[in-house]
């Protein structure tokens, strides 16, 4: 009798047939035949075109809109601004969101929406946004979050206070969300036994998600009050809630299909343009389609936090740490949401550290407001503690690795979060590294090689599933979690593993969001892990269910009935002589027995084991020009199980790539009008195919003990070393370490000038 | 409302006849005109290669051509390069060995490798590289795209 997963523990013992393979995906044909349906690949009959008009601005009064000239253009059918949104309160969670789709009192971001227009065609919908007469009075804005902690800086909410001050200053207006304090012990009594202390101070800029499908939607408000919406997103269900809050349209009356995702990386797990095509569609009574242009996306999708980090490290002589202390400022755009909690929970967990204290401020400014990106507000800061580790390695006289392996944390850790580590593979992450061939190769001449590590908790919540058994004993997956990468093929090889049959004979498709329950953001690395459950629990309920149908057919006690390699048979020889019978066989055959065979599992996931890797890079520095080219690169890193090794090391890739552009080129330049200076894939230069080598991988497998197959997530930990081994990889080449992302030509050349001036 | 354009041109073969507004990029006639959604566009202003086709054999951005541009013109998407049942050694390459993974590039980069190996069949690792430079992906690091592209070129060679 099957055992349905009702303690999801790791089978050490259990052969796998499927899981660690890499088949061809399943959504993979259509992609490459073009046939992939994106968002801005769907048309509805009778559609319009929306688009939007966005304040030239970066701060100031929206003194009046006037829209009767657009409204009154031949192949206009709507123009909405913030009249046609509900009132709700400043200062609040629904009351930020609705003020990022639609301006009210203020415009808080050159980018940011306060009229949208939909027409009959494209082009008569951009000709509408000419003639609305918006009257501005113009602020003085603040960009860089530094600044606008000063007490002169301009302020963006009268209404704000920052949580968690203390004395007079706590009652002022200001520009500082949150002061959040974390830590441990005494710091001033770990660094007196510091016989090494390093302290640096880093900052970094805005960067971008990058996705290539532009944000797109087409919504469908129908006479009787029901949505209809096609968009691109990571969190469909999540949508949902939120476009309930701040148009005030019951949850059950919006239904949100996701289509095929073209990258988001964190980025696509908030809306846009999805509560204005909503309006435009309720006021013209037609679907309306929008789409970002890249400019847009740019310019009023949200970049992630820019940050300041202060961090001060001791060791003793022997190499091990005994006391970190932090001041870190995250910039968060015009509303609260940069996830900045993170750095502090994230940044030293990997190493076992007696005296922490991190204080981390979250600042408002005129820029887009943040949105994830993996790992949000983590490898920003590793950028700067990763320096400060190989710094002391260096000071003490260790190898990097053996420094970090002395101070690393194993099972049983205690987080400065509170969460008690079980097994974790840090140590043989690191060890991996230390006998991989690129670490063990000599350095080549005139280049610099770096090390990182990094860190990331690997999330779980609430997730929902269904399975049902087709007559011909096919399996089809029907999942809420979006696919960002490939995770339907996952899951379909994990019901296929359970069942014992093909992964051809299970096909993995995408819910709407009325034909399941609540599914949480795919974000946090937590899909193939959350999903997984799910998928796993699902099968192992449909199996249960075929071998009470197998008994009831033979007439025989349910116990007696064993479930293999997709086929139900008899125990032992003395439950009877029966032929087996195949998944088909009984499906093709549930008119007889009970109808339907089908599982369904709901759980809010725990148990996500956390994940570490390892980066390892040689780079060169062109001595005249300061351009830094990556000349090797490796990722170590624990993936507990890896169920298709090509997908995880694809991830792998693609996080160290995402890495080198943020460490070496990407970044938001702002004009002192507080315009967007490069907002285009010219200007805002993500690595292309000639920047880059190729990325070697190690997947490390210690398996999570909280998941039947041992597997952890891994978007987003390989990101998090990313910039700090390319960092150290530089100083190591120069003989000084850049503190300042992106390490573009200009600012290295301009380190190697004061170093040889100071000779 | 703009005066539109008759214009009549050959996608992947088939004759098409279409209208368009003057201002229109063969990108937008395509997809809106078309219904040719295979081909994507990713900024619209030549960066990133997700609109890449060709037209009488040269590798072109589609949005930085003028759908009236297209006339008289033999153009060749996505949706043109698998032959019936067999895909391309190209696309077939990219599902073995996982070069794609949300798939919003890879018509671009496909028909983009296509027009390299037909041009060189023995592309180095550096040359594959240096011709998809002008196409964007963000999901790969590349590494996958260059050994599917080598590898497809090396069957197409028979070797």
């Amino acid at each position: 009798m099957a055992t349905i997963l009702e303690k999801p523990g790791f089978n050490p013992d259990r052969q796998y047939k499927i899981v660690g393979t890499s088949p061809v995906k399943h959504d993979g044909f259509d992609k490459v035949t073009g046939r992939a349906k994106f968002a801005a690949d769907a048309f509805l009959p009778g559609m319009l075109i929306g688009k939007v008009l966005r304040s030239p601005h970066p701060h100031a009064v929206l003194k009046s809109i006037d829209i009767s000239k657009a409204a009154a253009l031949p192949g206009v059918k709507a123009v909405i601004t913030r009249d046609d949104f509900p009132e709700i309160k400043q200062g609040t969670g629904a009351g930020d969101m609705t003020r990022i789709a639609m301006a009210r009192e203020k415009v808080y971001w050159e980018g940011h929406p306060v009229a949208a227009v939909a027409a009959t065609s494209e082009s008569i919908a951009k000709k509408a946004l000419k003639l609305i007469d918006v009257h501005y009075e113009v602020l003085p804005h603040v960009i860089d979050p530094v600044e606008a902690m000063k007490p002169d800086a301009p302020i963006l909410h009268d209404y704000m206070r920052t949580k968690g001050a203390k004395g007079p200053d706590a009652e002022k207006p200001t520009n500082v969300v949150e002061r959040s304090v974390l830590a441990i012990c005494d710091v001033d009594a770990g660094f007196a036994q510091a016989d090494f202390i390093v302290e640096h101070t880093y900052d970094t800029k805005p960067m971008h998600q990058g996705y290539i499908e532009l944000q797109s939607c087409i919504a469908n408000y129908s006479d009787d009050g029901q949505v209809d919406l096609w968009c691109c997103t990571q969190a469909p269900w999540v949508y949902r809630d939120r476009l309930t809050e701040i148009l005030k349209i019951d949850s059950s009356k919006i239904r949100i299909q996701q289509s095929e995702l073209g990258g988001g990386f964190g980025g696509k797990t908030t809306f846009y343009l999805e509560p204005l095509s909503i309006v435009l569609s309720r006021k013209a009574k037609c679907p309306v389609k929008m789409t970002l242009t890249r400019s847009e996306v740019l310019r009023a999708t949200g970049p992630v936090s820019g940050t300041q980090s202060t961090i001060k490290m001791g060791c003793k002589k022997d190499g091990t740490i005994v006391a970190v202390d932090s001041t870190l400022i995250f910039q968060t755009g015009p509303y609260t949401g940069s996830a900045f909690t993170n750095a502090p929970q994230a940044m030293l967990t990997r190493y076992e550290l007696k005296n922490v204290r991190t204080v981390s401020y979250e600042v408002v400014s005129n820029r887009p407001k943040v949105s994830s990106f993996r790992a949000p507000c983590v490898p920003q800061v590793v950028f700067g503690v990763e320096d400060c580790v190989s710094e002391l390695a260096r000071k003490v006289g260790m190898d990097e690795l053996d420094f970090r392996l002395k101070n690393a944390i194993v099972e049983g850790h205690k987080t400065i979060y509170g969460e008690t580590f079980n097994r974790i593979g840090f140590v043989e992450t690191l060890e991996a590294a230390k006998n991989c061939d690129h670490y063990k190769s000599p350095v080549p001449k005139g280049q610099g090689r770096g090390i990182a590590t990094g860190f990331w908790f690997n999330r779980g919540g609430e997730t929902t599933g269904t399975m049902n058994l087709a007559p011909d004993g096919t399996v089809n997956i029907i999942l809420g979690t979006a696919d960002v990468a490939g995770s339907r093929m996952s899951m379909s090889m994990m019901a296929a593993e359970e069942f014992g049959i093909p992964v051809d004979r299970v096909r993995s498709v995408l819910a709407d969001t009325n034909s399941l329950g609540y599914n949480r953001v795919t974000a946090g690395s937590r899909t193939t892990f959350s999903s997984g459950m799910i998928v796993i629990d699902s099968a192992r309920k449909i199996i249960a269910e075929l071998c009470r149908r197998a008994a009831k057919i033979w007439n025989v006690p349910e116990e007696g009935v064993i479930f293999e390699d997709g086929h139900c048979r008899p125990a032992s020889s003395n439950v009877g002589n029966f032929e087996p019978l195949s998944m088909k066989d009984i499906a093709s055959k549930t008119t007889y027995t009970m109808g339907a065979i089908a599982g369904h599992s709901e759980m809010n996931v725990t148990g996500a084991g956390p994940g570490f890797a390892v980066h390892i890079v040689d780079v060169e520095v062109d001595k005249e020009t300061g351009l830094t080219s990556v000349k090797r690169y490796t990722i170590v890193e624990d993936a507990g199980k890896a169920i298709s090794p090509l997908q995880v090391e694809g991830q792998f890739q693609g996080a160290a790539v995402q890495g080198i552009g943020w460490a070496l080129n990407e970044e938001y330049i702002f004009g002192d009008d507080g315009r967007l200076q490069n907002p285009g894939f010219l200007d805002y230069r993500m690595p292309v195919a000639s920047d880059v080598p190729m990325i070697d991988t190690v997947i490390v497998e210690v398996p999570n003990p909280k998941h039947p197959y041992g597997l952890r997530g891994v978007g987003e930990v390989p990101l998090t070393p990313a910039m700090g081994a390319i960092g150290n990889a530089i100083g190591n080449a120069i003989g000084i370490r850049p503190r300042s992302l992106p390490m573009t030509p200009a600012k290295v050349l301009a380190l190697m000038e004061a170093g040889a001036k100071a000779g | 409302m703009s005066k539109k354009y008759h214009v009549t041109t050959s996608v992947n073969g088939d004759e098409y006849d279409f209208l368009c507004e003057p201002q229109q990029s063969l990108l937008d006639v395509l997809r809106d005109n078309l219904m040719l959604t295979g081909t994507k566009e990713g900024c619209a202003t030549g960066d990133c290669g997700a609109c890449s086709v060709m037209m009488d054999g040269r590798l072109v951005c589609s949005c930085l051509v003028l759908g009236v541009e297209a006339g008289g013109k033999k153009i060749e998407t996505i949706e043109g390069m698998a032959k019936g049942d067999t895909l391309h050694p190209l696309q077939q390459k990219f599902l073995e060995l996982n070069g794609l993974q949300c798939g919003i590039c890879t018509p671009g980069i496909l028909v983009a490798a296509r027009a390299l190996l037909e041009k060189n069949p023995d592309p180095s690792e550096t040359e594959v590289r240096y011709w998809l430079a002008g196409n964007l992906c963000r999901c790969t690091g590349y590494d996958k795209v260059i050994r599917a592209v080598m590898a497809a070129a090396t069957e197409m060679r028979g070797a």
